[in-house]
């Protein structure tokens, strides 16, 4: 592997940026779609041409286009987002009942050996499916049928499926986790669903430990231990050694626990990387100091990253989608911000770069090593 | 031969000009004119009505003969203007967002 290129989504389109494994010298390519706003973009590990991108605007609506050269040229792909059945309703914020309505695709998810199988997380929470290149998408209606379907509610950003994880080692498992529901597993490819929440204590509910109800912001998973689990929840960042059976809270020494992104380090299983975010009512961090946290020991035990980061007069966020790792060694860590920045280390954290400065909003970065 | 014209994000992503043209069968109407629209350019359903319930969405609207037909009844028959192609139908992004 000799380069990387990292796929940017942002409130206004979206970038391609790359660069040879020195990782020092950077081409620019965008807007693409310009105007519109890109959730995500994401290549097949199948197929690293393979590129799906989520475009998505208040005036038209939902677009997917698809890419087969690594996205110099792009294709309208299908957008019909179609629930099973009679969709029904879920809770809206007040707690009252309120119908389930398409808004959007978060996040997309490639197979892992299928460049024409594709899975999207989507606003109203639900998880599709394609075979055929994202040409048609149905519906894996057995998750939104689950029984605490109609006591789901939306955070702030909507009731969002932002997270879809694919267990490298079982074919059958899905991880996928929706906010304010929580996590869910699969064990049958996607047919049925069991909540994974156990462990897990939130404020903002009246159960705060009930089975359901739970803002994960974001989950992360290294492909050698898929059964090892780190969540940025809304507050709190939690582990699992279970399959999400039973979680931890991993916070230890970080200065703030809330938060948006996580991510594990391409070649150590144990070192993860958070943003903390100074609270759920102050979406900037702690002190105007724009800090990774990197711990080595899969939690509990954090250092701060600071250095070409600004230290000063920051007050940017990380979302949920905004961070990723190369498979370069060192590692490459990338995240993006919604001042626009999108910044990369080439040593696993120890030292930062700014890629770009002046991006619209980052909403998603994802990195494909070629 | 009906003429439409488009906003600036649809143009793009249907990869045409401003204006398009069209042949609807029998007397059009503002259904009949986005299924002929729809089948022509594929990639733009569910850009201008609802994939489901076939409404149009909300910050959309369609303007022609300085008539706004946006709340019209889809089957009704549109201008004999537009149908004959002396003015052109305009699909329009509504002012919103500052």
């Amino acid at each position: 592997m000799s380069a990387v290129r990292v796929l940017v989504g942002t409130r206004k389109g979206a970038f391609v940026l790359t660069a040879d494994a020195k990782r020092d010298r950077w081409a620019v390519n965008g807007p693409l779609f310009g105007g519109w706003e890109i959730y995500h973009v994401k290549g097949s590990p199948a197929d690293p041409n393979r590129l799906y991108a989520s475009q998505s605007s208040s005036w038209f609506g939902q677009v997917i286009h698809r890419s087969n050269d690594g996205g110099n040229a792009w294709e309208p792909a299908g957008n019909k987002f179609a629930y099973d059945g009679v969709p029904g309703t879920h809770k809206w914020y007040d707690g009252t009942p309120h119908p389930w309505e398409f808004k959007r695709v978060w996040h997309i998810e490639p197979s892992l050996t299928d460049p024409d199988v594709v899975y999207a997380g989507v606003e109203d929470a639900a998880l599709f499916k394609s075979k055929d290149g994202a040409g048609t998408w149905e519906e894996l209606p057995g998750l939104r049928g689950h029984q605490s379907g109609p006591d789901w509610a939306p955070g702030a950003g909507g009731l969002c499926l932002h997270t879809i994880l694919l267990d490298p080692s079982d074919a059958n498992r899905i991880y996928i986790a929706i906010s304010a529901a929580g996590a869910f597993r699969s064990d049958d490819a996607g047919q049925t669903w069991r909540p994974i929440n156990r462990g897990l204590k939130s404020q903002y509910i009246p159960n705060q430990e009930a089975e359901v109800g739970h803002c994960v912001h974001r989950i992360a998973m290294h492909r050698s231990r898929p059964k090892v689990l780190f969540m940025q929840k809304h507050w709190d960042v939690m582990r699992t050694d279970d399959a999400g059976d039973s979680w931890r809270e991993v916070s230890g020494n970080l200065p703030t626990d809330f938060g948006f992104v996580i991510d594990v380090h391409a070649h150590d299983p144990e070192t993860i990387y958070v943003v903390p975010i100074k609270s759920d009512s102050e979406h900037y961090p702690l002190d105007g100091q724009l800090r990774v946290y990197r711990s080595r020991t899969g939690g509990n035990e954090w250092e701060a990253l600071t250095k070409g980061l600004p230290q000063r007069d920051c007050y940017v966020n990380v979302l949920r989608d905004a961070m990723s790792v190369d498979a370069l060694d060192p590692c490459g860590v990338y995240f993006g911000t919604t001042g626009g920045q999108v910044y990369a280390s080439a040593n696993g954290g120890d030292t930062w770069a700014p890629i770009v400065r002046d991006l619209p909003p980052v909403l998603s970065v994802e990195v494909q090593t070629l | 031969m009906i003429r439409v014209e488009l906003p600036q994000h649809l143009r793009t992503l249907a990869r045409v000009d401003r204006e398009v043209t069209l042949d609807v069968e029998g007397r059009p109407t503002l259904r009949s004119l986005l299924d002929a629209l729809e089948a022509s350019y594929p990639m733009l359903s569910g850009t201008i009505r609802d994939h489901v319930t076939q409404e149009r969405r909300p910050y959309v609207r369609f303007f022609a003969c300085e008539q706004d037909l946006s709340f019209g009844p889809p089957d009704a028959p549109l201008p004999d203007a537009v149908a004959s192609g002396t003015e052109p139908f305009l699909v329009l992004g509504a002012l919103a967002g500052g």
